[in-house]
């Protein structure tokens, strides 16, 4: 008993203190300041952006992709680390959920920015035809959310009533919250047989859904034939990305929590050098899938693709190229090959650098592609030729990530970043264990 | 008891509401004839001289006269989803031809009140390679028989009609511009901003013309939609030809029905498969299977110097300002 005491009050969520409370207030500001620009897009129209005929799709797009994949980390840490019962997940896991469902949520406004009749939403659901790529992101996205929020809430369970105890005397209010929530858990084994399969019914679920909305994401480009989108390489090439994206997240994330709730003891070094050599892993599979985009099209050498890969090799878009292919995956993988390379505050570090280079990536996805079509860009505005987002586009944009790392923020403040009562269980079979060896 | 009771309640409730359904019924019809009946009863003795569309006048009682309530869609049959029936358009283009006069594209402008920076018809400056020889290019929307924009269409905003062609309801588009990005010959604008047709509701008001059909793409053009070349079935209604063909003082352009086998620049008409066999009529990027409504003719024994259209040419607009200050 004395081990839960413990336990409970490292890990119950805390009250913020002063610097919880400015970061929150700053990540509110940045939302205000998004809503009254896109207000203003809603009033004037999608003027304001610097989107045009030729350059259609722009930030919101790529911004909206990146999101989409860093939801992918749900699968790939809880669900595949599960399966494949790897016992060190323990402490993360939660914060990937939370991660997961921030970012999905997220995609799913971003993508409304994009339209230019946001009011016209419910024709997708009154008209929708299943053979557009964008009714099977309507489809899969809140099927995605569904299942992301499930396997969130499910493991709570046991906590809540954990918390629902925890805070009976100074909280009353609070302990009611988590009563409610923790829908009359008791810990017996009924619950417990029953808890144990959902959780893994819902592990098992996100894995599909998960390369479902991975490669649907991809097909919304590969389904048209603009060159660099126009390639069957497009639905792994996502899915990977997303892995590198969605544990780099992860990482920083994770360090963040760790030091800010002091949960050295928690989550140690060895996690995160096994999320290093995961990340590692990651990095690797998604750089070959990026030789493959790039170097073939080199070799065959054909008119359009050779323009295409110029642009970004070495014409304007070489600098971002270059950055989020050496510094987004080269320099990260090779760091993460030594063993100080994945001690925390250089993981930290890392996985910043990898979360800058994905979301780049996905700029680089969607711009220079839309800036190169079949027949010569004539006849309008030189301004057309180009594309770099508007100031409207900025403020929106940061708003969205803002928006992300708020929800991931309340979520930390009122749910418990490390399951308490599965932590406290692997103690007491460590103990035991312990005990019969001696 | 009790049975019987609700049994006889039944019956009591189903009567009453068939007699009272019959009645009714009954009612409407009484108005109908009396009204009928009182319509030729009510004749004021004063006659009004008309003439019938053979010529020949008749006299009509003054209470006969009614006045004809236009509608937007007199034939209540057709169908903008599915088009004229029995009809494929196509056109042909032929380069040859093509001095860059423009004249197309004004028209173009001026008929669908584009008032953006982008021309639904375009004159392209081409020129494949170094070594090959620079030609003009007018492009329309191709009209495909394949459509790439359609297949994506997420709401069926932009449709495909028997007739060929394909056009867009602009009061359903969603705006996700997935259509634009589909479409490999860039020929979809967007109405980034409120458009400003100026004083096209009045004119078109003016002419009787009807408004919001998918039929008179930009009439009005609508915020946060797309808008493209729709084939001007509005004047291959009224037995005209599209704006570009009769604008055009080269002969450039050639419109006509498939299935009739001919097209017509307004000059001449010719047979359309013969004048493809003949000329090596051939279609934009063939290979994407697209198939689409437009044929080119290749720029070959030209009749203009190239040199000439570049009087014309400006990279960098397409669409006049019209801004009057």
């Amino acid at each position: 008993m004395k081990n839960y005491d413990q336990l409970l009050t490292d890990l119950a969520p805390q009250k913020f203190g002063k610097k919880g409370v400015i970061w929150t207030i700053f990540l509110v500001v940045v939302i205000i300041a998004g809503l009254l620009a896109y207000i203003d897009q809603v009033i004037k129209g999608q003027v304001v952006t610097n989107m045009n005929d030729y350059a259609l799709w722009g930030v919101y797009i790529s911004n909206f992709v990146f999101f989409v994949a860093t939801s992918f980390v749900s699968t790939i840490t809880v669900a595949v680390l599960r399966l494949t019962k790897n016992a060190w997940r323990t402490p993360i896991v939660r914060i990937a959920e939370i991660i997961s469902v921030a970012a999905i949520i997220m995609a799913g406004l971003t993508i409304m920015i994009d339209m230019g009749r946001p009011d016209r939403l419910m024709n997708l659901f009154i008209h929708g035809r299943m053979q557009s790529p964008i009714i099977w992101d309507v489809i899969i996205i809140p099927t995605f959310m569904a299942i992301a929020l499930l396997l969130l809430y499910f493991p709570l369970l046991p906590d809540f009533a954990l918390l629902k105890n925890y805070f009976k005397n100074t909280k009353p209010k609070l302990s009611k919250w988590y009563g409610n929530l923790s829908l009359n858990w008791t810990g017996s084994d009924a619950q417990k047989s029953i808890h144990l399969k959902s959780i893994h019914l819902i592990s098992l679920l996100i894995i599909p859904a998960g390369f479902m909305l991975q490669t649907v994401d991809a097909w919304l480009f590969s389904t048209l034939f603009r060159v660099g989108w126009d390639s069957t390489n497009m639905g792994a090439y996502f899915i990977s990305g997303a892995a590198v994206a969605g544990i780099g997240a992860l990482i920083t994330v994770v360090y963040v929590i760790r030091r800010f709730y002091n949960l050295e003891s928690y989550i140690t070094d060895l996690h995160f050098d096994k999320l290093g050599k995961f990340l590692a892993l990651t990095c690797l599979i998604y750089l070959y899938f990026n030789i493959n985009e790039y170097l073939i099209p080199e070799f065959t050498s054909k008119k359009e693709e050779i323009t295409h890969l110029n642009v970004l090799v070495t014409g304007e878009y070489a600098p971002l190229f270059w950055f989020v292919i050496v510094g987004g995956l080269i320099i990260p993988i090779i760091a993460l090959f030594f063993k100080k390379g994945r001690k925390p505050l250089p993981m930290f570090f890392i996985s910043l650098l990898v979360v800058l280079g994905s979301w780049w990536k996905r700029y680089l996805i969607v711009t220079p592609t839309l800036l190169h079509p079949f027949l010569p860009i004539q006849g309008v505005p030189k301004e057309w030729h180009y594309y770099f987002p508007s100031l409207h586009e900025w403020l929106i944009t940061f708003a969205t990530l803002a928006m992300c790392l708020l929800i991931i923020t309340i979520l930390v403040r009122y749910v418990p970043v490390i399951p308490i009562q599965r932590t406290a269980d692997e103690q007491e079979e460590l103990e035991t264990a312990k005990n019969i060896k001696s | 008891m009790e049975d019987n009771n609700k049994n006889s309640r039944r019956k009591f409730l189903d009567k009453g509401l068939k007699l009272g359904l019959a009645t009714a019924i009954g009612g409407m019809a009484i108005s109908k004839i009396s009204k009928l009946s009182a319509k030729s009863n009510t004749s004021t003795g004063e006659f009004v001289e008309l003439m019938t569309t053979d010529g020949t006048l008749i006299q009509v009682d003054s209470s006969e006269v009614v006045e004809v309530v236009q509608t937007c869609d007199t034939d209540k049959k057709y169908n903008v989803r599915e088009g004229m029936p029995n009809r494929k358009f196509v056109m042909v283009i032929d380069l040859a031809k093509c001095k860059n006069a423009l004249k197309c594209q004004t028209a173009c402008n001026k008929h669908h009140y584009i008032t953006g920076d982008h021309a639904w018809l375009k004159v392209y400056k081409m020129q494949e390679e170094e070594d090959t020889a620079p030609y003009w290019m007018p492009t329309t929307c191709m009209h495909c028989d394949h459509p790439a924009c359609v297949t994506v269409c997420p709401v069926d905003a932009t449709f495909k009609r028997r007739d060929g062609l394909v056009l867009i309801d602009n009061e359903r588009c969603i705006g996700c511009r997935f259509c634009m990005a589909a479409c490999p010959y860039s020929t979809r604008v967007f109405n980034w901003s409120e458009p400003n047709q100026g004083n096209m509701e009045m004119e078109m008001e003016m002419e009787g013309s009807c408004h919001s059909s998918p039929e008179f793409a930009g009439l009005p053009s609508v915020k946060g939609t797309v808008d493209k070349c729709d084939f001007c079935p509005h004047s291959i209604d009224k037995g005209e030809l599209p704006h570009c063909v009769t604008a055009c003082p080269n002969g450039v352009f050639y419109f006509g029905d498939k299935y009739e086998d001919t097209v017509t620049n307004g000059d001449e008409t010719l047979r359309l498969s013969k004048l493809l066999r003949d000329k090596d009529g051939y279609r934009l990027m063939e290979g994407l299977g697209t198939k689409p409504s437009v044929y080119y003719l290749p720029p070959v024994n030209r009749l203009v110097d190239f040199e000439d259209g570049l009087e014309h040419y400006t990279e960098y607009k397409s669409v006049e300002n019209t801004e009057e200050s």
